[in-house]
């Protein structure tokens, strides 16, 4: 591979069976058709330890989850590596597997959550609940500029999980 | 240059649900009972009445993210029974089986050292901050990087046998939809020698710390109990399948080589007013006394043998420990964990080099029936899936029973031991909250699949009066 420019991860993780649980995977299986040279897109029901030794491929990793709380559409923030520990997890969080890369392989990445505001948490078989699917959408017309235009900083700025405000961008028009 | 915050992603279904303990002090301030509050998972009933058979192999993997290769499984071989395709193929038989020792590789691996070594290597009193999988990472790199490496080969494994890590749809009624080609076998070969180096090595581990720490060991979260789960014909341990044999806590066969699709004769679950989870319990030894521990310690406990070399060492070591006898040592889970880590792993090798991998007769059927039941001995110990299907091909019931459940009763009695133990007044001391945690840790229970709580698997402790009125509560996670 000749890529000039980062290598980047975007990981969404979730469970499709579980409503708004899948949002993550569903935001990476449209963005997968665009993947190009130095893109790469995964998903898994969840995260754990062994994605430290991926992460640490790559220059750069975007989470995407579905958001229980915090503002709607989305909000996009960076990861901060952690050392907290869950009680009897077989799942780790993007803290815990962003420390885990840098401890155990040295790895520089940078990261980074995109967290789409989901509603529905319910039973099992669900699918995307309808406020849900909306989000998505502009959440995916986020990504695909983030990831052309890659200026990922700037977006915390503006998306920040803590800046009381989602995004206002509109979707843009399909691929 | 930005401002680092926290971020914290709410964590939803995917992570386990909340463990909760109360603490039940009678009049004069003893620890009567503790109880594990688990929400039992609801909807599945609902969930799968008019799917059609097929299709529920690679639906109940929904469940749960954390094993969802056991109920892809246990549900493919419930649905072999209903296109009378139970008698597979060879290559139908030897892929499902390389893909349930890649799961129990995996999982096991993961258990041992991503959450339980931080126990054993810093000690139960270690400050959380420390004793965590980054505390070991930073005291013992090479032991982690080996952990990950073990996990990631067993997900490698699952990827090419199951054909994705999400929904896998390699089992299907009556054996499978693809065999393993060279290209992937050749993979897999590759680091399997290095992978059987690491597995002997943590059962050294496992093995040095039990026998060093035993008699701080032998009475922590321990008590009597019976074991159940799944033993070959002649008696050697099947983690995929077998019959079932129940052995009491000195090693009495309670029943043995029972047809399992006749479960419902021998196994009931008793109900309480304070749990959703329901307690499994052998039904001619009553709720009272019949109930029962699954998992790794129950595995060494009733099989007779081990058909691999390094992994039937290794059970006689074990085994030695108790002088041959039933081992009922709440911390040996992690020592028997091990050495099953090892039996998968030499499986796994076998498997690899067994040209019937490449075969193409993957799949078979028979006389359609209308119920089947489909049991295998997952990571955390022995699932059933129970289905009945009507002429139109949807399923019209569905029942399962998940390890964690059979451990429901243990996991409580486990508890209450160490709050009999350790409680001191109705402080809640963060010795006694460690203590707790590893006490649940060893039976690695998996709540994904039997509850469905949002938010991040916290410990909440109580203590309670003999009238209900709360006099300390503590949590952590």
């Amino acid at each position: 591979m000749n890529h000039v420019g980062p290598h980047i991860l975007v990981y969404g993780y979730g469970n499709p069976g579980r409503g708004d649980d899948g949002l993550g995977p569903a935001l990476v299986a449209a963005l997968e058709p665009l993947a190009a040279a130095g893109l790469t897109c995964e998903s898994d029901y969840q995260l754990a330890v062994e994605d430290a030794a991926t992460l640490a491929e790559y220059d750069v990793v975007v989470f995407v989850d579905a958001a229980a709380s915090g503002p709607a559409p989305f909000w996009f923030d960076h990861v901060q590596a952690s050392r907290e520990l869950s009680f009897s997890s077989h799942s780790a969080t993007p803290g815990q597997v962003v420390g885990l890369a840098r401890e155990m392989f040295g790895a520089q990445v940078k990261a980074y959550a995109l967290g789409i505001r989901g509603y529905r948490f319910g039973e099992l078989g669900d699918s995307l609940s309808e406020p849900a699917r909306a989000n998505l959408a502009l959440a995916l017309a986020f990504a695909r500029r983030a990831v052309c235009e890659q200026h990922f900083d700037e977006y915390t700025r503006q998306f920040g999980a803590d800046s009381g405000r989602g995004c206002v961008c509109d979707p843009q028009p399909e691929a | 240059m930005s401002v680092i915050k926290r971020v914290v992603i709410e964590p939803v279904t995917r992570v386990e649900g909340h463990g909760k303990v109360t603490i039940l002090l009678d009049e004069s301030g003893k620890v009567v009972q503790a109880r594990l509050h688990v929400v039992e998972f609801r909807g599945f009933e609902r969930f799968i009445q008019g799917r059609l058979f097929w299709e529920v192999p690679v639906l109940v993997q929904r469940l749960c993210g954390i094993c969802p290769v056991s109920h892809h499984l246990a549900a493919a071989k419930a649905m072999d029974i209903i296109v009378g395709g139970e008698k597979l193929t060879p290559t139908a038989e030897k892929l499902r089986r390389l893909m349930h020792y890649g799961q129990m590789y995996q999982s096991h691996a993961l258990h041992f050292f991503h959450l339980a070594s931080p126990d054993l290597l810093f000690g139960f009193d270690a400050d959380p901050a420390i004793r965590n999988v980054i505390g070991v990472a930073a005291k013992y790199p090479e032991l982690a990087v080996q952990a990950v490496m073990m996990r990631k080969y067993g997900q490698e494994i699952i990827k090419a046998t199951a054909g994705k890590k999400i929904h896998g749809t390699g089992a299907i009624p009556g054996g499978v939809n693809k065999n393993l080609s060279p290209a992937e076998r050749d993979v897999l070969l590759k680091d399997v020698d290095q992978q059987m180096t690491w597995a002997k090595s943590a059962v050294k581990i496992a093995r040095e710390y039990t026998t060093a720490h035993l008699k701080e060991l032998l009475p922590f979260g321990s008590f009597e109990s019976n074991h159940l789960s799944l033993v070959r014909a002649d008696g050697a341990m099947d983690l995929y399948h077998g019959n079932l044999r129940a052995v009491d806590a000195q090693g009495k066969k309670i029943f043995d080589q029972i047809d399992y699709r006749k479960y419902v004769d021998f196994i009931a679950e008793d109900v309480r007013d304070w749990s959703y989870m329901k307690f499994p319990f052998i039904k001619k030894l009553g709720p009272e006394s019949g109930w029962y521990r699954v998992g790794p310690l129950a595995r060494l406990n009733t099989a007779d043998f081990i058909d691999t070399p390094a992994a039937e060492t290794a059970r006689k070591e074990f085994r030695a420990v108790t002088g041959g006898k039933t081992n009922n040592v709440t911390m040996a889970y992690h020592w028997a964990r091990m050495v099953e880590l090892l039996h998968s792993i030499e499986k796994i090798q076998a498997l690899l080099n067994d040209k019937d991998l490449q075969g193409s007769d993957l799949v078979v059927k028979g006389e359609r029936r209308e119920e089947g039941v489909g049991v295998i001995e997952a990571p955390r110990g022995t699932l059933f899936h129970h289905y009945r299907v009507d002429k139109n091909d949807q399923v019209v019931m569905g029942n399962l029973i998940v390890s964690t459940t059979h451990n429901n009763e243990p996991m409580n009695r486990a508890v209450s031991k160490v709050a009999q133990d350790h409680l001191s007044g109705v402080e809640i001391t963060e010795g006694l909250l460690n203590r707790i945690e590893v006490a649940i840790r060893a039976y690695d229970p998996c709540l994904s699949c039997a509850t469905h709580a949002l938010g991040q698997m916290a410990l909440d402790v109580s203590v309670v009066d003999v009238e209900g009125k709360m006099l300390a509560q503590k949590s952590r996670g």
